[in-house]
């Protein structure tokens, strides 16, 4: 797949072209022109920031609909830790997952487990010095996107590991082939997701040219017939074989704890991710050996397709985790090798970019800082562009106009009328 | 000289929270040109390493930064109390930061000779009393 899959996208009925998506997007990948927002594919990181601040709701996460696990002959449900977070007084796991079987999964298999064989490889890798330090978390497929297009000096730093929900997606198929004697495409997985940047790393992922993951259902979409299945179950089956590390994924901080050393740093919330890489590219964050980073705040349980406060869930993964053993999922021979990334993070300097000739790009920066001088500096956004370099940037590539600006425009009236004045 | 870009900032003296404002606008700039990513990098350390030291010392300055398609050239001035012993300060670990400055984790001693190991070429003006220039040249290799 060479067009980009975006899992964030726009209604264009319900926009009204306001400013509130364009001034929160953290890589600036929005333009409002012709009164509706426009989403800058190469920018856009899969965030769901427009989506949580967007008052009008008119920004939307594309997410596989139930009915596609009934394309394939055995149905898996891989659902984020993120879920157990969702529900008042749960003290036991295995009721979500017995719901999620009477939804119509054949099989679950938490990606908690896949969580904990990740936790076990990185602690190895790191205990090997096989990677560069800092080393930076590979989970959140935001992150890695970010830092694809943005942090071409750090690209080396990302753990070549597949995420939690990859592993899972793959130790559960090789459980089901095993299981069922099916054929491989036989088997449908699907993961219950949080975000919409993970239903994104599935159709096109950062890390091989094909997910063992089929499909992400939004924890909000299933939340409604998953409730009133757990609330109607006659017995609940014991499924869940997740320890406390597994489980604490879920939170920001969860992951950094399972390396089980000390040198670590966990950071939450996009904005506070950027201040992290950008410290980091500049060398200025030292004696520190893993960094974890989640695009939301308070980790997945912050993900905008959740349907719980995340703080409220965060409390209630903290109780969840209390009476667990450590860890019930460790790496057996081989295992190592299926965790390791299949494609190299490769930085995509296009993004930013003014041209691939230096002395053009640096022809359009000078007409730009020129332009730039001549604008309010309001950063208001009403031309459509989120500030008024952004705006200086947009009118070099061609892509807007001076006049879009309305302090210029009044200029502009003004001098037409003054003139005028003083001919008649 | 006509085709390089030039870029002025001014350093304001007494808070920590804005030195790096310089180096990280040269860096947005410096990416959006699609620069070598080592050399962007090595500019933005020094850079922060000098604008740190122009707050600690010497009560802000001013930088001037020309973007060449090949090298950056930066000049850093200050109005500071200059600096007394040139090769003392380019020792790692020496440093006259106060103990305020240095709770903050910074005067380490390593300003000087950690910009002179990003730099290509470094040099430096100062009278005591007057204050210091430091002329800075990162050129790209590819």
């Amino acid at each position: 797949m060479n067009t980009y899959f975006h899992s964030v996208e726009l209604d264009a009925d319900k926009c009204c072209g306001c400013t509130n998506c364009l001034k929160r997007c953290p890589t600036e990948a929005i333009r409002v022109h012709d009164g509706k927002a426009r989403i800058l594919s190469e920018r856009c990181i899969d965030c769901g920031e427009c989506i949580r601040v967007c008052p009008h709701h008119a920004k939307k996460a594309v997410s596989s609909q139930f009915d596609e696990i009934n394309k394939f002959k055995y149905k898996i449900a891989i659902p984020a830790p993120a879920l157990f977070g969702q529900f008042n007084n749960l003290d036991n796991i295995d009721i979500v997952l017995t719901g999620l079987k009477k939804l119509g999964f054949n099989k679950v298999f938490e990606v908690s487990r896949g969580a904990e064989l990740i936790s076990e490889a990185t602690r190895s890798l790191v205990k090997e010095n096989k990677l560069k330090t800092p080393v930076i978390s590979s989970a959140c497929p935001a992150v890695v996107r970010l830092i694809k297009i943005r942090f071409p000096e750090l690209c080396d730093n990302v753990m070549p590991l597949i995420s939690p929900m990859e592993a899972s997606a793959k130790m559960a198929r090789r459980e089901a082939v095993k299981e069922t004697g099916l054929a491989d495409e036989d088997i449908g997985v699907f993961f219950i997701t949080p975000c919409p940047a993970k239903v994104t790393e599935v159709m096109s992922p950062n890390h091989a040219e094909k997910s063992a993951v089929n499909g992400a259902i939004a924890i909000s979409k299933i939340y409604p017939e998953l409730t009133h299945a757990m609330d109607h179950l006659t017995e609940v089956e014991p499924i869940a074989r997740s320890g406390l590390i597994g489980i604490g994924w879920a939170n920001s901080g969860g992951e950094s704890a399972a390396m089980l050393g000390e040198k670590y740093l966990a950071a939450d919330g996009i904005e506070n991710v950027i201040r992290v890489l950008e410290e980091l590219e500049d060398d200025h964050i030292r004696d520190v050996d893993f960094i974890e980073l989640n695009a939301c705040s308070g980790g997945c349980v912050g993900g905008v397709l959740t349907v719980e406060n995340p703080y409220v869930s965060q409390a209630r993964i903290h109780n969840l985790r209390k009476y667990m053993p450590v860890s019930m999922n460790h790496l057996e021979d081989g295992d190592m090798d299926v965790m390791m990334w299949e494609k190299e993070l490769e930085y995509n300097p296009d993004t930013f970019r003014l041209d691939k000739d230096i002395f053009k790009a640096m022809q359009m920066m000078s007409e730009m800082e020129q332009i730039y001088e001549g604008l309010p500096g309001l950063d208001c956004g009403s031309c459509g562009s989120p500030t008024c370099r952004a705006m200086a940037e947009d009118i070099v590539r061609g892509k807007a106009k001076e006049t879009e600006c309305i302090f210029k425009l009044k200029e502009k009236i003004q001098s037409v009328y003054d003139q005028l004045k003083n001919t008649i | 000289m006509s085709n390089a870009i030039h870029l002025h900032y001014e350093v304001s003296g007494d808070d920590f929270t804005r030195a790096g404002e310089a180096s990280g606008a040269v860096k947005k700039r410096l990416k959006s040109l699609g620069y070598n990513s080592d050399a962007i990098r090595r500019v933005a350390i020094a850079m922060y390493e000098a604008e740190i030291n122009m707050v600690i010392h010497a009560n802000g300055g001013f930088c001037d930064v020309d973007i060449y398609p090949d090298k950056v050239e930066i000049l850093l001035a200050d109005n500071g109390p200059g600096i007394a012993d040139v090769d003392k300060a380019m020792q790692e670990g020496y440093s006259t930061a106060p103990d305020n400055v240095r709770n903050l984790g910074f005067g380490a001693g390593m300003g000087l000779p950690n910009i002179k190991k990003y730099t290509d070429e470094m040099r430096i003006e100062t009278t005591l009393g007057v204050g210091t220039k430091l002329y800075l040249t990162v050129i790209v290799r590819e």
